[in-house]
């Protein structure tokens, strides 16, 4: 034998102590899952988080004010009125003749205001004397239903899609992305509008089914082209050596090596159906009455915006506040499994740093 | 003495990562003279490719440097933006390892080299094109009228090196820094390279810092060696007194580590067992991957013949593109042949269906050659481990986990581990991790491609010793794919060379080391750089005669 005089016990603790290649950049994951990874880079996405909690009481918030149904659920909501109860109008103290405004005050007495309470209609009241805070809260309430529906159906449709054309390849990818080429070059609005006019009248719901079965198109392309550079890596021969099935190298070794990619334009995508949602029921073919979205609360008082804008103001501040957060969330998201994103210093660290050498000459 | 076109003194880096500074060179001290070569040796990680972006002032934003760098007399670290401008590719230039990745590849080469010439110089484009096509001839390059206008995906990856050296050099620098110029590039590139680096130095008398973890590369051209471990500088000396007396027990276990042609011991195999049917053979086997739209089909491997005994290694080399990896994954039934035999323990899968390829799963094993990609980043390592084993339906739950930690104690592996992540591990564990996976089968037949060419010495060498060992107590046979020949030479009873998709000769290993037939084998042993600088000079002077 040639002369290999390495200590046996040497190799063993090699990377133990962080020596050797990419000591320094691993210094920052050392013992930790991938998961747990991404978690720590997600919670320094200070938007990200605090988008997560404003998402979190949004939902809450509005779920338990008024009745809600979640499946087998029912909530009985803390809120006096219901959305079909017809209070008398009040005109007190309302701007210029109007009828119906909030009583919401938020300026304390201290400051001159009426002091921080919510009077008998916060939101102020519709035409016929409806509690509007009522509304918004069941407009809210579909409108997150909406987008959660529309979201699974079309991430598992687009996952399913793009995994299969992507691992496979050959004519199967070509059938699969030529349909998703033709379903791409339909605008959604118009797909909405036939959808909303065909199935509107049979609820929220099952429009949002509807509407999931055509907004996949883009998560699926964006899964194929995933798929197709990880099938190329050496883990998947690996796997295939080891006499796996398609099945499983497709969801045990492939798709959670492509989690990232599909959590963040899932995200995107639930954004993008909030808000189509919303522009659906403006145009008169989501949501129809009796039934309430906020869309649809937009659409209705449109015309007294100069007059009442608080019907404007509140639907409209709830589309903003969700389609905000889950945006920031989906940021947060990319950041978070990008690997190649690395924190800065902040000046104030550098500056600090710096101090330190100083100190210790 | 003339002045050192670098001085580098107390020279520390330091990155920033999660709140704390981790240093990644310590007080650091050379000069490089005009006409010298100050080869900076380590491992990685050690801190070599930091100091020499460092001295450029080139590296990331978490990192912050201390200490002096000169260049010419002038201090560059804290310099102004504008200055460093104009120092970098006028006085210092930099050589990348990946000539690929560092060129861009929308622009043509030569109108990279005229960008780097009208940068620095007053020169009209006519001017510029002439000194760029001037300098692509001084790096010899072929038809460099012609190749000014090539793009480097056009170009071979030698000749890619070639147009960097000749952008490099576009300014005649002072200082030439070149970080693993040859790490990608194959054995007889190698050479041709570094020849060409010896004559520019020699020429134009400037100063070269070599980094790189290759022994004979420095063998080949340092005056003066630099060995560093763990940032800290662990020796520093004349290339005679580092390779012939090395003081640092470090530097004594970095070469005792290289690989080295012609010296290992004979390894013979039993006379029984080539009496034995084959554990695979090969006969006239033509492997092609077939055509994608307008990409014609292209025959990878021709008229390919090879038999492995029970209990054998042979050592498959070539250059890059000659077709020794497609072999492997063909003998493995990862492609499908074309035409000709193939048989693996007495089945014949030239016609495989996918049914009979599972059943063949549990006679091979193979070791991939990019530890960073051959495991599932997102699964720990003992399911890795376990999974052939898993679908073989030979063990579930518990018993699987004990099988999987005794797998990882006969690569020498904690049994801890067995829940640890790829991305935790370093390289050589992950490529221990490869065998235990290959090995869970205890197959008849190992592929083994690359498998040590990601690893750095001393890895790759406690790597070959735990082969060694394993296939000495489970007797499997063994195709070990190889660019290098030096650690073909450590393992294999007999060697395989192949060119361009052709078996070129065949033999047992000290005949084809030492009685080579075809002039090819000759070009390729006569081109691996040899650890110790005297042999080296002889041995270049040979091959230049040669050449002549």
């Amino acid at each position: 034998m040639r002369v290999f005089k390495f200590d046996k016990n040497k190799g063993t603790k090699e990377n133990l102590d962080l020596s050797g290649e990419n000591a320094i950049a691993n210094k920052e994951t050392a013992g930790l899952s991938q998961s747990q990874i991404v978690l720590k880079r997600f919670l320094r996405h200070r938007a990200a988080v605090f988008s997560v909690g404003m998402l979190v009481s949004i939902i809450i918030f509005v779920f338990s004010a008024i009745d809600s149904k979640i499946g087998p659920i029912s909530i009985n909501g803390w809120w006096k009125h219901k959305t079909d109860d017809l209070p008398p109008l009040l005109y007190e103290g309302c701007p210029g003749g109007t009828v119906g405004c909030p009583t919401i005050s938020m300026r304390p007495k201290w400051l001159g205001g009426a002091g921080i309470a919510l009077g008998e209609h916060p939101f102020g009241q519709d035409d016929i004397g409806r509690d509007y805070f009522a509304l918004v809260m069941r407009g809210a309430q579909r409108s997150v239903m909406v987008m959660f529906i529309i979201g699974f159906f079309a991430a598992t449709i687009g996952i399913v899609v793009g995994a299969i054309a992507g691992y496979f390849r050959g004519w199967i990818d070509a059938v699969l992305m030529r349909f998703t080429d033709f379903i791409i070059t339909i605008p959604s609005v118009i797909i909405g509008a036939v959808i909303g006019a065909k199935f509107g009248n049979l609820g929220a719901a099952v429009l949002a089914v509807y509407l999931g079965l055509f907004a996949w198109t883009g998560l699926s392309r964006l899964v194929r082209g995933e798929f197709l550079s990880l099938r190329e890596r050496e883990f998947v021969d690996a796997a295939r050596v080891a006499g796996a099935s398609a099945r499983r190298i497709i969801f045990k070794h492939i798709l959670p090596n492509a989690v990232g990619v599909i959590i963040v334009s899932v995200t995107l995508l639930l954004s993008g159906a909030i808000l189509l949602e919303t522009a659906l029921s403006y145009l008169g073919f989501g949501v129809v009455s009796p039934d309430v979205s906020l869309g649809l609360l937009i659409s209705n008082y449109q015309a007294a915006f100069s007059t009442r804008p608080w019907l404007f103001w509140y639907p409209g501040f709830f589309i903003i506040a969700i389609a905000l957060s889950i945006n920031f969330i989906g940021d947060g998201l990319r950041d978070a499994f990008d690997p190649r994103q690395k924190r800065a210093i902040s000046k104030k660290e550098r500056l600090r740093a710096m101090v330190g050498i100083r100190n210790k000459e | 003495m003339s002045q050192p076109i670098l001085q580098v003194r107390d020279f520390t880096v330091e990155f920033w990562v999660d709140g704390v500074w981790y240093p990644a060179a310590i007080k650091m001290n050379f000069d490089v003279k005009a006409g010298g070569t100050l080869a900076i040796v380590g491992e990685s990680g050690s801190g070599k490719s930091t100091t020499a972006l460092g001295v450029m002032n080139l590296l990331a934003s978490n990192a912050r440097t201390s200490g002096s760098v000169k260049v010419n007399g002038v201090e560059m670290l804290g310099a102004s933006a504008s200055a460093l401008r104009k120092a970098r590719g006028k006085e210092v230039a930099y050589i990348f390892q990946e000539p690929m990745t560092a060129l861009n590849p929308v622009y043509t080469i030569g109108f990279q080299i005229v960008e780097t010439l009208r940068t620095h110089f007053d020169m009209g484009p006519k001017q510029a094109r002439i000194r760029a096509v001037e300098l692509l001839t001084m790096v010899e390059i072929p038809d460099p009228d012609l190749s000014f206008d090539k793009y480097p995906h056009q170009l071979s990856g030698g000749q890619r090196q070639r147009a960097m050296i000749a952008q490099a050099l576009a300014c005649d620098p002072g200082l030439l820094i070149a970080d693993e110029p040859t790490t990608a590039l194959d054995v007889t590139i190698q050479a041709e390279i570094l020849d060409l680096m010896r004559n520019l130095k020699s020429r134009l008398n400037s100063a070269i810092l070599l980094i790189t973890h290759d022994m004979g590369v420095v063998a080949d051209m340092a005056d003066e060696i630099l060995v560093m471990k763990d940032g800290l500088t662990v020796e520093h000396g004349s290339a005679d007194q580092i390779f012939n007396s090395p003081k640092h027990p470090y530097s004594k276990e970095l070469l005792a580590a290289v690989p080295e042609l012609g010296t290992s011991a004979k390894r013979s195999l039993d006379a029984s067992a080539r009496k034995q049917s084959p554990v695979i053979k090969l006969e006239n086997v033509t492997i092609a991957y077939p055509k994608r739209g307008r990409i014609p089909e292209f025959v990878a491997v021709r008229d390919f013949s090879l038999e492995i005994y029970p209990g054998e290694i042979v050592g498959l080399v070539g250059e890059s593109g000659s077709g020794k990896t497609t072999v492997g994954r063909a003998a493995i039934g990862l492609l499908p042949i074309k035409s000709g035999k193939l048989e693996i323990v007495g089945k014949d899968i030239s016609n495989a269906s996918q049914k009979d390829l599972f059943t063949l799963r549990r006679h091979t094993g193979i070791v991939f050659q990019d530890p960073a990609s051959s495991l599932n980043p997102r699964l720990p390592i003992g399911e890795s481990i376990g999974e052939p084993i898993f679908l073989a339906k030979l063990a579930k739950g518990d018993e699987l986990n004990k099988k999987v930690e005794d797998l990882l104690e006969q690569v020498e592996l904690p049994r801890s581990y067995r829940n640890r992540f790829p991305h935790e591990l370093s390289g050589g564990q992950r490529q221990r991790v490869g065998i235990a996976r290959a090995l869970a089968l205890t197959p008849d037949l190992l592929i083994a491609d690359e498998p040590t060419s990601a690893l750095d010495v001393s890895v790759q060498a406690r790597f070959l010793e735990l082969l060694l060992d394993l296939q000495d107590k489970l007797k499997f046979a063994c195709l070990f794919i190889s660019h290098d020949l030096a650690v073909v030479d450590i393992l294999a009873h007999r060697i395989a060379v192949m060119q361009d998709g052709l078996l070129v000769e065949v033999g047992e290993r000290d005949e084809i080391l030492k009685r080579a037939k075809h002039s090819y084998t000759k070009r390729l042993i006569a081109a691996v750089p040899v650890p110790n600088p005297a042999e080296q000079k002889k041995r270049r002077e040979a091959r230049l005669a040669g050449k002549l």
